[in-house]
């Protein structure tokens, strides 16, 4: 990967824009989901390519770099239990038009030291500042209860989260991050946005995008399951006869 | 070794899943009972999605009743009209319970339901059972031989139109009585992934009156039939049947099933049954608790 680096290298030389550029690249474009699959690491990189090839001095402000992986957005439904007559049942409801699936921050500083808030609420940096787009009229103190509990309880899965220091800048001009995507995510379009800070501005911003899919066994399963319910029925009602039968009948033999 | 399970969405580990299947099946043949009331809140408790555990239970119950159907067959214990009378009850109420699941799920309300329906079921047969057997095991204990119950079914079956003979069971009654328990109790196996014959078989022997030696083969007859239609009913409707975890289901319990059912015959049934008893009483407290204890999680996440 160091090679592949190295060759972006002498490119810095003929770009001659004003402002800084970014060439990001990750290591799997696509992310195959086969029966082993326990989840996958990405690994984000690329370099920042300065105008004239001047690095910044020592005495210029540090250049940041803030990548953002999101999944696909899903139209959900989040329940809220209560206590009601002693037992706890889903009592409350918010509906999100589009929640992303996945969502991870990696930066290389904390991100309330590199950017303020409005730049945060507009590039979606942080997941305080993620936009949920609720379908509810209700007061913004209950909207802001229910996207935090949808917040946390997503974090304690590994779907979303945020990494303060995984970003890696070498030299001012390579940078590298890994991110995780747990086994749980939904299959998709993610997409990583990197995104270039310097003096609580982004001067640039890239995107790349990784697909997850299903393959292979897997994804016929998935595919008829629901598309072919009748089919996948009787499959699964053989398997178990045939299984169980089986079973039964070389036991029988001892 | 971790699999990925390509309907639930998520990788379990292969092992303690075979494990967790044949503990089940060796709790379903030595008891003669499909397993399913253990296997969906396992499967839940291991953190599988509720309605792919209850929907992969099923397959397993099917899996399990396999073989205890062609063995009681050999031995001419299955009243075959019965168990069709049942099962075509069956059939409906599999259908109407998949889209009582379905309704349940849209609201939110089906983890609640699963709970609570485990709750009152298993703590009430669980309790009955326990009585009964500790009874059972006092009076050998005492030397006394139990009355054996007069044959009879109750007067509300006997007042029910269309009678018909059923000759293995040695009744003649109305076909509406069996069709009506199989429609309930198929509903029972579509919410919760259980195969019922906890429920049957009392109602069979006390109610309907059936002679002793069809009722077990005729009940795990209409298991069969039950939750193979279960299956069928949820991978037409929630679509959460995952094969992968049923075969791993299988795997586990139907060579466990054919331990348990060796160990079972060293053991006195009255002892048998009171063990049974207890599990189904630990279950029922273990998912009271869960719906009285504060949960971990107070969010939940669904697609819409």
């Amino acid at each position: 990967m160091i090679r592949r680096l190295a060759c972006l290298l002498p490119m810095l030389a003929l770009i001659g824009a004003a402002k800084p550029t970014l060439v990001p690249d990750v290591s799997q474009r696509d992310i195959d989901i086969i029966y082993s699959f326990t989840g996958a690491q990405l690994l984000l990189f690329g370099a920042i390519l300065y105008p004239g090839g001047q690095k910044p001095g020592p005495n210029d402000p540090p250049s940041d770099i803030i990548i953002v992986v999101k999944g696909p957005t899903q139209s959900i439904q989040v329940r809220e239990k209560q206590k009601v007559a002693g037992i706890w049942v889903n009592a409350a409801r918010m509906r999100y038009r589009s929640a992303p699936s996945f969502y991870a921050v990696a930066s290389s500083r904390p991100l309330d030291q590199l950017v303020d808030d409005r730049t945060r609420a507009i590039y979606e940096m942080g997941l305080d500042r993620l936009q949920l787009s609720p379908v509810s009229s209700a007061p913004a103190s209950e909207q802001k209860r229910f996207s935090q509990g949808l917040v946390k309880l997503r974090e304690s899965s590994g779907l979303y989260y945020q990494a303060p220091h995984a970003v890696e800048i070498t030299d001012g001009v390579l940078y590298r991050a890994r991110i995780n995507i747990p086994a749980r995510v939904p299959v998709g379009k993610f997409t990583a946005e990197t995104f270039l800070v310097r003096d609580g501005r982004v001067l640039a911003a890239a995107t790349r995008e990784i697909y997850v899919r299903k393959s292979g066994f897997e994804r016929f399963v998935a595919r008829t399951a629901q598309k072919d319910g009748f089919f996948y029925g009787l499959s699964a009602v053989f398997l178990s006869v045939m299984l169980g039968w089986g079973a039964g009948a070389l036991w029988r033999r001892f | 070794m971790d699999l990925y399970l390509p309907v639930a969405n998520l990788s379990v580990n292969a092992l303690v899943i075979v494990l967790l299947g044949g503990g089940v099946g060796l709790i379903s043949g030595m008891f003669g009972v499909g397993g399913g009331f253990l296997t969906t809140p396992l499967l839940i408790v291991y953190g599988i999605p509720p309605t792919v555990a209850a929907a992969s239970a099923a397959s397993q119950v099917t899996g399990a009743s396999v073989s205890g159907v062609f063995a009681h067959f050999r031995r001419n214990g299955v009243d075959v009209k019965m168990g069709l009378t049942l099962a075509g009850g069956g059939f409906f109420g599999s259908l109407v319970g998949a889209q009582i699941f379905h309704l349940l799920q849209k609201t939110g309300q089906i983890d609640t339901v699963i709970g609570l329906l485990y709750v009152i079921l298993l703590g009430s047969i669980g309790g009955m059972m326990a009585t009964e057997s500790i009874r059972a095991i006092r009076n050998t204990r005492s030397g006394q031989a139990t009355r054996a119950r007069k044959r009879r079914h109750h007067p509300l079956i006997a007042s029910l139109p269309f009678r018909t003979r059923y000759y293995a069971s040695g009744l003649y009654i109305s076909p509406l009585a069996p069709a009506l328990t199989g429609f309930f109790i198929a509903i029972l196996t579509t919410l919760l992934g259980i195969g019922g014959g906890f429920m049957m078989i009392p109602i069979m022997l006390y109610i309907f009156g059936m002679q002793t030696r069809v009722v077990v083969g005729t009940s795990l007859f209409n298991t069969l039939f039950i939750s193979a239609t279960a299956t069928m009913a949820h991978s037409l409707t929630t679509h959460a049947v995952d094969i992968v975890l049923a075969a791993l289901l299988l795997l586990g319990s139907v060579t466990g099933a054919q331990i348990g059912v060796r160990f079972a015959q060293s053991i006195k049934p009255e002892y048998l049954r009171l063990a049974l008893a207890a599990m189904v009483l630990a279950v029922a407290f273990r998912m009271a608790l869960g719906l009285g204890w504060r949960p971990d999680e107070i969010y939940s996440v669904a697609l819409s």
